[in-house]
């Protein structure tokens, strides 16, 4: 009987506190702001958005290969030695064309991983958080400042140099050749070296 | 002749207001009665051990965020120093303390989610925006060190991210100072609620005996009445410096391990991780973050395995290296997942509004339950 | 009123017509207030701000969310029962809207003038549960079930404690009349029921703590009624998702929606016609004083609606401060401690009233 009476005032005494602590919570200002129109100041180390900029980066690929999803992805191309393609800001020189930059927002994980390998501190994450989009491909972001067809000529020239060189290698080879073969045809009267011993060498080089 | 009767099926979830994620309990119901519980969970699953084979040591740390999303500092945490005891790296002072100081701060976090959600569960939605409002501050911290608010990818093999903030010291005593009232208010507007009380008192007893043999740990196991506590007795890091009590269930409002008991301990656990920031923000050393921090990661080949009592229990990262930069195998032992097994034993007879109290009170997190 | 409107329209039926559609004016504006004062309270209590951005600090969020409403496709599920789940959600509302057949809103104006108001009224309230329990079955999901089955013995039960109340105010008042009760407790607060009723005696000041202890019962019960939070087992939402009105959507939402509030406000008004004078000014009249009798009866109305507001306003108050009870406890409450303290007052009170 004594619990039944205890119990029925523990019920109304505790429901009384709890409506005076809500009740002073009514007059207490609130904590929420109104997000488009005011917005929290951010921290200066916030994670968000990835930036490149590209004017510092030298297309090592250490942060692709530190991301662990996979979001971005670069292709380099080398650039030709009469050209100039100037230095970073901490003062490394840069000899790759970066014909593709690419982060896939949408993958990111705002991990951060590939900030700190970054010799130049070229990729970094801004304070950039509201840049939702309607298709997917839209958060695609290319980096690259050269444009499709600077990209192009750019992978012809390495080509054209890249065929040239062979072609010069070739002709070395070539020319190397002839000479083994007027070298053999000298020694013609020696009937002991094989084959082998010529095929070798040139396969050697031109790797 | 008797009519044939048969339980109703019910379907709780994956989509239900008190499911805390994707978990789908199928309920076999008497009336209102509970049965049978079985958890369905795989939700939620994203391959956390597999992908863990193909990543090197540093990258599976965001992964480790994403498991128990509301603990990340904790998840890290134990990963890492799994990883430096393979390596036998000794990592400088600053660190370790650094490391206990968020990790008491994320343990405070998490349990305002536990027991704000808890509040939900039960119905009273005030003082869940009460504890969220007070969480904020802390995550408001965590984004001024390290930049991010929720998976902070902070610590790391060997040292951490980034040093403190300059204002970090003083916004964490400033935080203690404000949360204890907090606590008080809290108190009585729930936790002495009669309503409340009468909700969660005598309501899924797990007792001692049943808790250790379904290998239950954390707040829940010591609701039971056990006093088993990893930072005390397997201690890791630097813990041993301290000192804080570690509250046991007491059954004060109904028998020793329901509910009540298993949120009350939640409760008295933030008292008692502001004791160990206090102390820890009081000798926190001077020094460099980074002197510790190898240059690439690539521990001996071996195995290891290193617990840490994580907000919601032993969390457990067993390791196999084979001398490569990708570690071998990772699996996790989460505290979520082994205490989750427990809910049909819990749950059998009661109601259903009881099987949620109880499931609330388990303090699930799925993405660490599906990995 | 309606003698009025017979003399004015000199037709009987479009007389009672207009009579019957007065509280629509008051209820829907009332919705449209109660729904936006239960967020802003809630915000206010929980330290947020609440809506803000329809009208000045939100004032039109509720209409913006009944043009939306009124736009949403209403879906019926494959396995519903079509023809029981139409007719639920009005069902519902009849039940909530009869009940203002009988509120005194001013001296002049009440739906209708039956002299046996306040059993009409227990009668009316128990009709919302077929609508419910309708709904519930129709919808064929068993959360519906579980909160229709709920609901149906909550409000069967919770009807004891407040019919036992009422009859104790019926055995001091003497009269089953909401408008002969509202104008026995005339002209002053301590005039009113609460205060012992406006007989001057020492017996009132003995009736004063069991009038508390009425009211209390009265209001518990009353809220049960309605479904508020303690008591709001029909759609506990973090266990049976939104009860009886998970499958609804669109207009047949916005019904159960209008019937709840409604609800409340009927109850409220209940309350406070039977302990707090109803209409009755507790300071005298304005227009007595400035000798302007056609003001009166807005002062009344606005009394009354002051009042009824304020009821509902600690119903919020009490929604956001507290968990809610389990349906085993909430029989409990009703048969174990309501019941008893109610049989206990009405004998206290009787036994006052024959002194």
């Amino acid at each position: 009987m004594k619990q039944y009476f205890k119990n029925t005032w523990e019920g109304l005494w505790t429901v009384f506190v709890g409506m005076k602590i809500t009740f002073k919570h009514l007059f207490v200002p609130s904590v929420t702001i109104q997000y488009p129109d005011v917005k929290v100041p951010l921290p200066e180390r916030v994670r968000n958005r990835l930036y490149v900029n590209m004017d510092d980066c030298i297309g090592c690929d250490q942060c692709a290969r530190a991301c662990p999803v996979e979001c971005i992805e670069i292709e380099t191309v080398k650039s030709m030695p009469e050209e100039d393609l100037g230095k970073t800001s901490n003062g490394k020189k840069k000899a790759l064309w970066v014909t593709k930059f690419n982060i896939d927002i949408a993958k990111c994980c705002y991990c951060q991983l590939c900030v700190f390998p970054c010799p130049t501190e070229c990729i970094y994450m801004t304070d950039v958080y509201e840049f939702s989009e309607f298709k997917r491909e839209d958060l695609l972001y290319k980096f690259s400042t050269l444009s499709g067809e600077e990209t192009l000529q750019k992978k012809e020239n390495f080509e054209k140099f890249q065929a040239e060189k062979e072609a010069q290698k070739a002709a070395e080879i070539k020319a190397k050749a002839e000479a083994a073969a007027k070298a053999k045809a000298e020694s013609e009267s020696k009937p002991n070296s094989d084959e082998t011993k010529q095929s070798e060498p040139p396969k050697q080089e031109n790797s | 002749m008797a009519l044939r009767t048969e339980e109703l099926i019910l379907n709780v979830g994956p989509q239900h207001p008190s499911t805390h994620g994707v978990l789908r309990l199928e309920v076999e119901l008497e009336g209102e009665l509970v049965v049978k519980v079985k958890p369905h969970i795989g939700y939620l699953h994203r391959c956390f051990e597999k992908h863990a084979e193909a990543m090197t040591y540093p990258q599976v740390i965001p992964y480790t965020d994403r498991m128990d999303y509301l603990a990340s500092m904790y998840n890290n945490f134990g990963y890492v120093i799994a990883v430096e005891k393979l390596m036998g790296i000794e990592v400088p002072e600053r660190v370790e303390y650094i490391r206990v100081i968020m990790g008491e701060l994320q343990r405070i976090a998490s349990h305002m989610v536990a027991l704000g959600t808890y509040g939900l569960d039960l119905g009273a939605f005030t003082p869940f925006l009460y504890l969220f409002r007070d969480r904020e501050k802390i995550l408001t911290m965590f984004e001024m060190t390290c930049g991010a608010r929720l998976l902070y990818n902070y610590m790391w093999v060997g040292g951490l991210s980034h040093d403190l903030h300059p204002d970090f010291v003083r916004l964490a005593r400033e935080f203690i100072q404000y949360f204890r009232p907090n606590i008080v208010e809290l108190n009585n507007l729930l936790t002495y609620n009669k309503i409340f009380i009468e909700r969660t008192a005598h309501i899924g007893i797990l007792p001692a005996d049943t808790a250790i043999n379904y290998g239950i740990t954390g707040p829940m196991l010591r609701a039971s009445g056990v006093n088993w506590d990893l930072r005390k007795n397997d201690t890791y890091s630097i813990y041993n410096r301290f000192d804080f009590d570690i509250p046991v269930g007491q059954g004060h409002m109904g028998t020793v391990g329901d509910c009540w008991d298993r949120y009350y301990v939640r409760v008295l656990e933030m008292e008692q991780s502001m004791r160990i920031l206090e102390q820890a923000l009081d000798q926190l050393p001077e020094g460099d973050i980074n002197s510790a921090l190898p240059k690439r990661i690539k521990p001996p080949v071996g195995t290891v395995y290193q617990r840490v009592e994580n907000p919601k229990g032993e969390l457990g990262y067993f390791i196999i290296s084979d001398g490569s930069l990708n570690p071998f195998r990772v699996k996790v032992r989460g505290p979520s997942f082994v205490n989750l097994s427990v809910i049909n034993e819990l749950s059998r007879g009661h109601l259903i509004a009881d099987l949620i109290a109880i499931l609330g009170s388990i303090d699930i997190v799925l993405g660490e339950i599906d990995r | 009123m309606y003698n009025f409107l017979t003399e004015l329209t000199g037709n009987e039926i479009i007389a009672a017509f207009i009579s019957a559609m007065l509280p629509v004016v008051f209820i829907v504006p009332f919705v449209i207030f109660g729904v936006l004062a239960e967020r802003k309270v809630s915000a206010h209590i929980q330290d947020r701000l609440g809506p803000m951005r329809v009208g000045y600090h939100g004032v039109l969020q509720t209409v913006a969310d009944f043009f939306k409403l009124i736009q949403k496709e209403d879906i019926i599920a494959e396995g519903a029962d079509r023809k029981f789940f139409n007719l639920a959600p009005y069902l519902v509302f009849v039940g909530s809207y009869a009940v203002y057949a009988a509120l005194p809103f001013t001296s002049t104006y009440i739906g209708s003038e039956t002299d046996i108001g306040l059993f009409y009224i227990i009668a009316v309230s128990g009709f919302a549960v077929a609508g419910i329990l309708m709904g519930g079955w129709a919808s064929n999901n068993k959360y519906s079930l579980y909160g229709a089955l709920r609901s149906a013995a909550q409000i069967v039960s919770y009807e004891i404690p407040t019919a036992l109340v009422i009859l104790s105010m019926v055995m001091l008042t003497g009269t089953l009349s909401l408008a002969t009760m509202s104008e026995m407790q005339t002209a002053y607060f301590w005039n009113w029921n609460i205060f012992g009723g406006a007989e001057w005696a020492f017996t009132k000041l003995l009736l004063i703590p069991f009038m508390f202890i009425a009211f209390i019962i009265l209001y518990i019960s009353t809220l049960a009624e309605v479904n508020r939070l303690p008591f709001d087992m029909p759609e506990a939402e973090s266990e049976l998702v939104a009860g009886y009105s998970t499958e609804y959507s669109g207009m047949k939402f916005a019904m159960f929606f209008l019937a709840e509030y409604g609800n409340m406000f009927a109850v409220s008004a209940l309350v406070s016609v039977i302990f707090f004078g109803g209409y009755q000014s507790p300071f005298g009249y304005l227009g007595n004083s400035l000798g302007l009798q056609w003001l009166i009866p807005y002062e009344q109305l606005f009394w009354f609606a002051l009042k009824g507001i304020l009821f509902v306003l600690v119903q919020m108050w009490l929604r956001w401060t507290l968990p809610r009870v389990r349906v085993d406890q909430l029989m409990t409450i009703c048969w174990k401690y309501l019941i008893p303290y109610s049989f206990a007052n009405l004998i206290i009170i009787g036994l006052i009233t024959l002194l």
